[in-house]
């Protein structure tokens, strides 16, 4: 394909500078799913940021006088068996599925990314090498890799957020190295190495920032499944502990005794994940259509 | 082709001695030891008592003879001991695998089902309403947790038809009815969670297809839509198709783990959560195993099957 140098070496974010405000209004009329996906993620970051502001109750406050509450003014989204108010837990639960959910995320699109940057731009043995470890990691479904670490680490948040970032290095060094492949070829890194410039500088200054848009893409689809991995964990009861609110913990033993008695146990704490999911998988295709060239018209 | 496949083999064969690694090793990350997890519960447990059980396990040994001993059991099909049960590994699990076999197969051919008419179909009225719809559908089913959309399934069926379904697990023999039910719902929990990926390519994959010339050329003739799509499209845009399913096992699993366990299923999915909340490791150890050795055969079949279906992929040598 003859492609004008001129075009490959700008990236997405160097065009003429347009008002942030008409390049958001344009994502929006082209991909009105993914900016609703942007929106529900905004929403839950606004919620995590001030639950303080929006909570009715004390998240962890019970009430003894008031369990398994019906939905009414005083508790919008009813009471648990503890008579603890449901909203405002889900209000603090966005607080902890989004600290999980981002931290384990970057950390393992970081770590995968280095990874993928080195495996990639070396290329030969290393490369190598460096796949099959990553087959094996990658060989073990995602859940169960997570299950089993975050039984071995023990129970605590930082432990949680290790566990799910695990499984998501081998996806993200994939993603990476393979942009990476294409980009090694180009000529302004054949320049730079003509220049006498130092490999490790290539890679990281010249080849890392073009390598930024299936980044952003693998991060926003990551984060919908790290939420969700996160969510399963602590349905389990291998999560996030005590006192933190979570959505998963919120759904488990004691929501599916009592789901008959108080349906809206079980209902809107799966709501919260599912939209915090379903945002940032709309979102993260709408990106990948739109900052990953090689995928543009393929649908 | 015999060339490729023994390729292929040494590769799965390394793969699989590179995770047993791994394996063992994240399970003695755990903090402090076996032992003392073990009987956690138990309260005070005397350190010549500790000595004995430790020498019972064999885990007062070096970690490279543990895992060289793991590896001597698993090549001889021996699964150890639960330490929960004080019952050979196998014999417990022996009767799971059917449950969670007969569910693995059920999801499939419901992810299958669900996916592929979608996929069809979103490609066909690509950008129209309906379109729109299919794809929000099928992004919802990957957005919901599977343990959530369970538990909505037994809570609607209990409020709207006050039908509990059986809690405890009823044999095919016993009541095909009943047990019919019993995994249908689950499975089709699972079919919609898997039937996103599977709905996704079939779409990117036709539309690709949808754009040859041989299809142009079926166009020209003047045969009908249907044809062309079902006949002469899909074959070809199936082939990703068949890849995802095999790749989707792995997934699929994730989905099981959580579905046996709201549903109650004596599956070997469920079995594994409990395992591991009771730090029951030889059966951790080896279930995990066992995950792999599936995933990594259920891959090489896919790679073989391919090479059957698509005379244009023949394998190099």
């Amino acid at each position: 394909m003859a492609v004008r140098p001129a075009e490959i070496a700008v990236p997405a974010g160097a065009r003429p500078r347009a008002g942030t405000w008409s390049v958001l209004a344009r994502f929006a009329r082209k991909k009105p799913l993914g900016a609703a996906g942007g929106a529900l993620i905004l929403a839950m970051l606004l919620t995590a940021v001030f639950a303080e502001l929006l909570q009715t109750h004390d998240p962890i406050a019970t009430d003894a006088a008031y369990t398994l509450g019906a939905p009414t003014a005083e508790h919008w989204l009813g009471t648990d068996h503890l008579g603890r108010d449901i909203y405002s837990r889900i209000v603090h639960g966005a607080r902890v599925s989004l600290i999980v959910g981002v931290a384990s995320t970057l950390m393992g699109s970081v770590l995968g990314g280095i990874i993928g940057l080195l495996s990639g731009y070396l290329g030969g043995k290393t490369d190598l090498v460096t796949q099959r470890v990553l087959d094996i990691l990658q060989g073990l479904p995602l859940l169960v890799l997570a299950l089993v670490m975050s039984a071995a680490l023990g129970p605590a948040l930082h432990n949680v957020i290790i566990a799910i970032s695990i499984p998501i290095i081998p996806r993200a060094a994939r993603v990476i190295r393979s942009s990476v492949l294409s980009i090694r070829e180009m000529q302004y890194v054949e320049a730079a190495r003509a220049l006498g410039v130092r490999h490790l500088r290539i890679a990281f200054r010249h080849i890392l920032p073009n390598t930024m848009g299936p980044f952003i893409v693998l991060c926003t689809a990551q984060l919908g499944s790290a939420i969700l991995v996160e969510a399963t964990l602590s349905f389990l009861g291998l999560g996030v502990p005590e006192p933190y609110p979570s959505w998963g913990r919120m759904l488990s033993v004691s929501a599916a005794e009592y789901a008959q008695k108080a349906p809206h146990l079980v209902l809107f704490p799966g709501v919260a994940i599912s939209l915090a999911v379903f945002g940032s998988n709309l979102l993260g295709d709408a990106l990948r259509d739109t900052l990953d060239p090689r995928l543009r018209g393929a649908g | 082709m015999k060339t490729y496949v023994v390729q292929r083999l040494v590769i799965a064969l390394l793969t699989l001695l590179g995770m047993s690694m791994v394996i063992f090793t994240l399970l003695r990350l755990a903090p402090g030891d076996i032992v003392d997890i073990l009987f956690s519960t138990a309260g005070f447990v005397s350190p010549s008592e500790k000595q004995a059980i430790m020498k019972e396990l064999g885990i007062d040994r070096p970690y490279w003879v543990q895992y060289l001993d793991w590896l001597r059991q698993i090549v001889t099909g021996d699964l150890g001991k639960s330490y929960r049960y004080d019952q050979p590994a196998w014999q417990i699990i022996r009767p799971l695998v059917p449950v969670t076999l007969e569910l693995a197969a059920l999801s499939t051919l419901f992810a299958v089902l669900i996916g592929v008419p979608t996929g069809v179909v979103s490609a066909v009225r690509q950008d129209t309403t309906l379109d729109y719809v299919l794809r929000v559908f099928s992004l919802a089913g990957l957005s919901m947790p599977a343990f959530w959309l369970g538990m909505v399934i037994i809570l609607g069926l209990v409020t709207w038809f006050a039908w509990i379904p059986p809690l405890t697990y009823v044999g095919p023999t016993e009541d095909f009815k009943l047990h019919a039910v019993q995994f249908l719902l689950p499975a089709l929990a699972v079919g919609y969670r898997s039937s996103a990926l599977i709905m996704r390519i079939t779409r990117s994959s036709l539309l690709e297809v949808m754009r040859e010339d041989y299809i142009r050329t079926a166009w020209a003739k003047g045969q009908t839509g249907r044809i062309v799509i079902w006949r002469h499209a899909l074959k070809n845009a199936l082939l990703p198709v068949v890849t995802v399913i095999g790749i989707e096992f792995a997934f699929l699993i994730g989905g099981l783990v959580v579905t046996e366990t709201v549903f109650n299923l004596p599956g070997v999915a469920r079995f594994l959560v409990q395992a591991i909340l009771w730090r029951d490791y030889p059966i951790v150890q080896n279930l995990v195993m066992f995950i792999a050795i599936v995933v990594i055969l259920s891959n090489l079949l896919v790679d073989m099957l391919y090479g059957v279906l698509d005379p244009r992929v023949r394998y190099g040598g």
